[in-house]
Parts: C-alpha cells; sequence; structure tokens
C-alpha cells in the first residue's frame, strides 16, 4: 500500500475511534506528538515525585508518612508504565530521560513550585492531582492503545490521592487555627498555578487542533479549566477556605463560574526555567541519575557475567 | 501494664521505623525507577510493621496514648533501635548493606517470632515474615550485584561493608528486654538466630566476593537507649510537626 492508502486508513480508524497499536502504522508526525506528550507526563511523574517527598520524613503521623510513600510509589509506577508507553513508540527510556536532563524535554510546570508547609501535600492532591485528572480521564479513550491502556490505571490510582489530599485539607481545615492557616496558605500559593496547569488560552494553543482531530486531546483547554474551576469552587467552600480570585463568581447565564486573568508572564517564566525550583528539580533528578550510573554499570556487569557463566 | 513485653515490642517497633525513615529519605532520588520502587516498598513495609507495633505496644501501656504519641513524643534516650539502622544512607552500596545486615536479621527473627505465646506479635509476626522474605532476597541478590559488579561497584561495597560491619551484632546481642522475653515465652531467643544469621551473611558475602573485616570490635547501646548523634537529627525531622504544633489532629 502506499503512503497516501496508509494514511486514509488510519485515518478512518481514528474516525471510526478504533485504537491505533504500536505495530500499525501510523504517520510521522501523529508518532512525535504522541512521544512528546507521552514522555513529559511521564517526566512530570517523576519529577513530581520530588515536591511531595520533600515530605514524606516529616509527615505528622505514621498513617500520613505510609499514605505519603505510597503517592510518591504511586507516581514512579505511573512514570514507569509511561516510559514504557513511549518504548513502544520507538524510542527508548534513557534517550527520553537524557532529554529530560539537558532541558530538552518539558515536564508540567506545576512541579517548579516549592512545597513549604505540610498543607502543600494536601493542596498538591487536591487540586494538582485534581486538575490532572481533569486532563488524564479524557486519555483514558486517546487513540493510541499504550497510551489509553497506560491512562486508565494511572486515573484509578490519581483520583484516590485527590480524595486524600482533599481528606488533608478537610483535616487541616476542621483543626487548630494555625492549622486552618496554612490550608488557606497553600490554596492561596496553589490555586493560580493548578489553572496554569491546563495550558495556555486556546487561542495560544498551537497543538490543540491537530491533536482533537488525532484523537490524542479530547477537550481543549479553557474547555477543561473551566470544567476545574466549577468543580474547584464548591470543594473551596466545603473547606471554609477562600479561592484566591476576587473575580471568581457564578454567571448565572453561562451556567459557569466566571474567574480572574492568569498571569501569563508567570506562566511562560516557569516554562522558561524561571520558576522557583527548576533549577533544583533538574538538578535532583540529574545527581540520581548520574551517581546511580555506578549501579546500572554494576547490574549490568554481573547479569553479563552471570550469562557467561550459564553458557559455560 | 507488662514492662516487659512493652519494652520488647517497642525495641522492634523502633527498629522498623528509623530504618523506614532512613530508606523513605531515598524517595524520588534512586539509581533507576525501578529500584527507587523496591526502596519506598521496604520502607513502606517497614513502616507498616512498626505500626502495628506500635499500636499493640500502646495498648499493652493502657495509658490512652496512640501509636504516634509513641513515634513522635518520645526522646531519643527513650529509643531502643540498633545503631546500625540510624547510620546515615551513604552511597546506594551503603544503603544495600546496611539492608542486608538488617533483613538477614529481621527475616529470622519474625519467623522464630511466629511462635510467641503472644497471639498478637505472634500475629504480627506472621505477617511481616512474608515481607521480609522479599526484603532479603532483594538486598541479597543487591551485595551479590554490586559486589561482583564492576571494580567501582565492589569498592563501594567493600567500603560499606568495613565501615558498618563493627554495627552488625548488636542486634543478636541480648539486651535485659530480649532476655526477659525469651524467659517468658514471648520472645525470640536471639542465640537461635544469631548462627544461623551469620551463615547467610557470610554466605552471601562470599559468593559477592568480599571481604569480612578482621575488626572484632562491636558497637552498642542502641537497645539501651545510647544512640549515635544521628538519631537526633532523625528525630528532629520526624518528629518536627508535632513538636511545633502540639496536640492537634492531622
Amino acid at each position: 500500500m502506499d503512503e497516501k492508502h496508509l494514511e486514509d486508513h488510519f485515518n478512518e480508524k481514528i474516525d471510526q475511534d478504533v485504537r491505533i497499536e504500536p505495530k500499525d502504522w501510523m504517520p510521522d508526525h501523529y508518532r512525535k506528538t504522541l512521544i512528546r506528550q507521552i514522555s513529559q507526563h511521564a517526566h512530570s511523574e517523576i519529577v513530581g515525585m520530588l515536591p511531595e517527598a520533600n515530605w514524606i520524613s516529616r509527615a505528622p503521623t505514621l498513617r500520613r508518612k505510609a499514605a505519603a510513600l505510597a503517592k510518591v510509589q504511586d507516581e514512579a509506577g505511573h512514570g514507569l508504565y509511561l516510559y514504557s508507553a513511549c518504548e513502544t513508540l520507538g524510542v527508548d527510556r534513557d534517550t527520553l530521560l537524557d532529554q529530560l536532563h539537558t532541558g530538552k524535554a518539558k515536564y508540567s510546570s506545576i512541579f517548579n513550585y516549592p512545597t513549604l508547609t505540610w498543607a502543600d501535600m494536601g493542596a498538591i492532591g487536591w487540586l494538582v492531582d485534581g486538575a490532572a485528572i481533569m486532563n488524564q480521564v479524557p486519555l483514558c479513550r486517546a487513540s493510541y492503545g499504550p497510551y489509553a491502556r497506560a491512562m486508565i490505571r494511572v486515573c484509578k490510582e490519581e483520583s484516590f490521592h485527590q480524595r486524600q489530599g482533599f481528606e488533608i485539607m478537610l483535616t487541616l481545615c476542621k483543626g487548630s487555627d494555625e492549622q486552618q492557616k496554612m490550608a488557606q496558605d497553600a490554596l492561596n500559593r496553589w490555586w493560580w498555578p493548578a489553572l496554569m496547569m491546563f495550558g495556555p488560552t486556546d487561542a495560544d494553543s498551537p497543538h490543540t487542533e491537530q491533536s482533537m482531530r488525532w484523537g490524542i486531546k479530547r477537550f481543549t483547554n479553557d474547555e477543561l479549566r473551566q470544567k476545574f474551576v466549577d468543580v474547584s469552587k464548591p470543594q473551596a467552600d466545603l473547606l471554609g477556605i477562600k479561592i484566591p480570585d476576587p473575580d471568581l463568581k457564578w454567571n448565572e447565564a453561562r451556567g459557569h463560574y466566571d474567574f480572574g486573568e492568569i498571569n501569563w508572564d508567570e506562566f511562560y517564566n516557569v516554562i522558561k526555567g524561571n520558576g522557583p525550583c527548576n533549577k533544583q528539580r533538574i538538578d535532583a533528578r540529574t545527581k540520581a541519575w548520574e551517581e546511580g550510573a555506578w549501579v546500572r554499570e554494576a547490574a549490568s556487569a554481573y547479569a553479563e557475567k552471570k550469562t557467561k557463566q550459564q553458557a559455560a | 501494664m507488662n514492662q516487659n513485653l512493652f519494652n520488647y515490642t517497642l525495641q522492634q517497633a523502633d527498629n522498623c521505623l528509623i530504618l523506614g525513615q532512613r530508606l523513605g529519605e531515598w524517595c524520588g532520588h534512586g539509581p533507576v525507577l525501578e529500584q527507587d520502587i523496591a526502596m519506598t516498598n521496604i520502607a513502606l513495609d517497614l513502616i507498616g510493621q512498626a505500626r502495628m507495633l506500635y499500636q499493640y505496644a500502646a495498648e499493652i501501656q493502657d495509658e490512652k496514648r496512640s501509636e504516634d504519641d509513641l513515634a513522635y513524643l518520645r526522646d531519643a534516650w527513650d529509643f531502643k533501635n540498633v545503631l546500625l539502622v540510624e547510620q546515615p544512607n551513604g552511597d546506594f552500596a551503603k544503603t544495600i548493606l546496611r539492608q542486608f545486615l538488617f533483613d538477614s536479621f529481621n527475616c529470622p527473627f519474625y519467623e522464630k517470632l511466629k511462635e510467641s505465646s503472644d497471639e498478637r506479635l505472634a500475629a504480627i509476626a506472621a505477617k511481616s515474615h512474608k515481607e521480609t522474605l522479599y526484603h532479603l532476597k532483594w538486598s541479597g541478590d543487591w551485595v551479590l550485584r554490586l559486589g561482583d559488579g564492576t571494580e567501582e561497584s565492589h569498592n563501594r561495597i567493600q567500603n560499606a561493608l568495613n565501615e558498618l560491619w563493627p554495627y552488625s551484632e548488636e542486634i543478636t546481642t541480648p539486651s535485659e528486654a530480649d532476655i526477659d522475653a525469651n524467659k517468658n515465652g514471648f520472645g525470640v531467643n536471639l542465640n537461635d538466630i544469631k548462627s544461623e544469621r551469620e551463615t547467610k551473611i557470610r554466605e552471601v558475602l562470599n559468593e559477592a566476593t568480599l571481604t569480612i573485616p578482621d575488626s572484632a570490635y562491636n558497637h552498642t547501646g542502641g537497645k539501651e537507649g545510647k544512640h549515635t548523634e544521628y538519631l537526633g537529627y532523625i528525630l528532629a525531622d520526624l518528629q518536627f510537626l508535632q513538636r511545633a504544633y502540639p496536640g492537634n489532629e492531622w
């Protein structure tokens, strides 16, 4: 079959919502876009381990400590299946990690913000995982099979993390004045970065149209952001803390909350590397990778020795 | 309250908590994703074991205290863990060797504790023993890989062995609590484990082409609450929130 026929066949499958599998023909641009999207997500998972791992040693109870360990471990697991999904597209994990360490690949900017108090563990679960779920649930129907299947597992665990985060917030909000202050402070710091997680406005989002055509994106950035605001406002009310946006109010005519303008300068600055923790996050990942080199070499050398011994 | 049963339970709980806390420091910083997950998983098991033991200890104490009161509101002199588990992570080789020296105790310890006359300890041991079988396999396999891997990995784990060897034996040296527990039927006879453990350690270290140091000196004191300088910092971290905001629910 010539390329034209292959592409027609591919488009037919997309139109009929038939999954594309690793051995199927796919346009080069589709493959590249998927690699970019899935690897960014995988990187976000493993960089995202860092701000939360920051509070494991200081978790306030043993139950919270165990939950924090389990959660960060889940994120490592998500990283693993997403790197594996990427490998089915022909790029190995070491290459992808190299792109992360050298700054060629991006990850979610939210993880460039610091975790300053225990309440941040609540706010991250509630808002950051909440926003991630909004983004990711539609991807369980993504056109690329291995990606869609990975996302089903990821989403199940994320929704558990989100409930856990909300429960941390609820406990703080029902607690002492100091704990309530901690919860409000965390909401103040995480709210806007959480809204930025949905990416630029639709007008400034160059990939959206093609990605929607290919079924690797199901809703636009602004649609998802609106949905997130609509869901989060009543939750903040339930907690008794205030979303830091004076323009946030219900719009009867639209059936949605109106909200204030996002500080896009901040958004682009963090993407460019000027967020509060960009350097620390990449340094930590690079350090772990470089200091682990001798371990990986030893494991390979040992495996090779054993294979030779068995063959002899 | 049965003070000896309390001390005995606490001693093992403290070992698990402090080593779990140390291993948790690796989370997000492991040499490769799979091993990051493995270390976090073992940390999680150890924290789980610590919780079951603290919960039981709190019940024995019967003063309306919780697992968290025991973990978060005691000072270093009340902690009864061995000095081995509070040693810093160092590089991956040191973490592995510390883990192996501990697992080679913990696994046979729980196996014997399953026969405790105390039903609760026996039940905790039965659940925990299954976990430690995996821990021991994991750390033992890594001792082999690093010892018999490359020159660098061999040197690193040999250094770790030289450094940690004087902290190995405390764990099978009976404290008062150990002696009393064994006499009363609810505790393990450490002499039974000692030789089994030493055989296992020598077997693995030999296969890993490592040399056991000549030094026969053993550091002790942890079981009596005399710790290294490291424990104070571990507790400062661990207990920060409970100390800074006393009496709150979290």
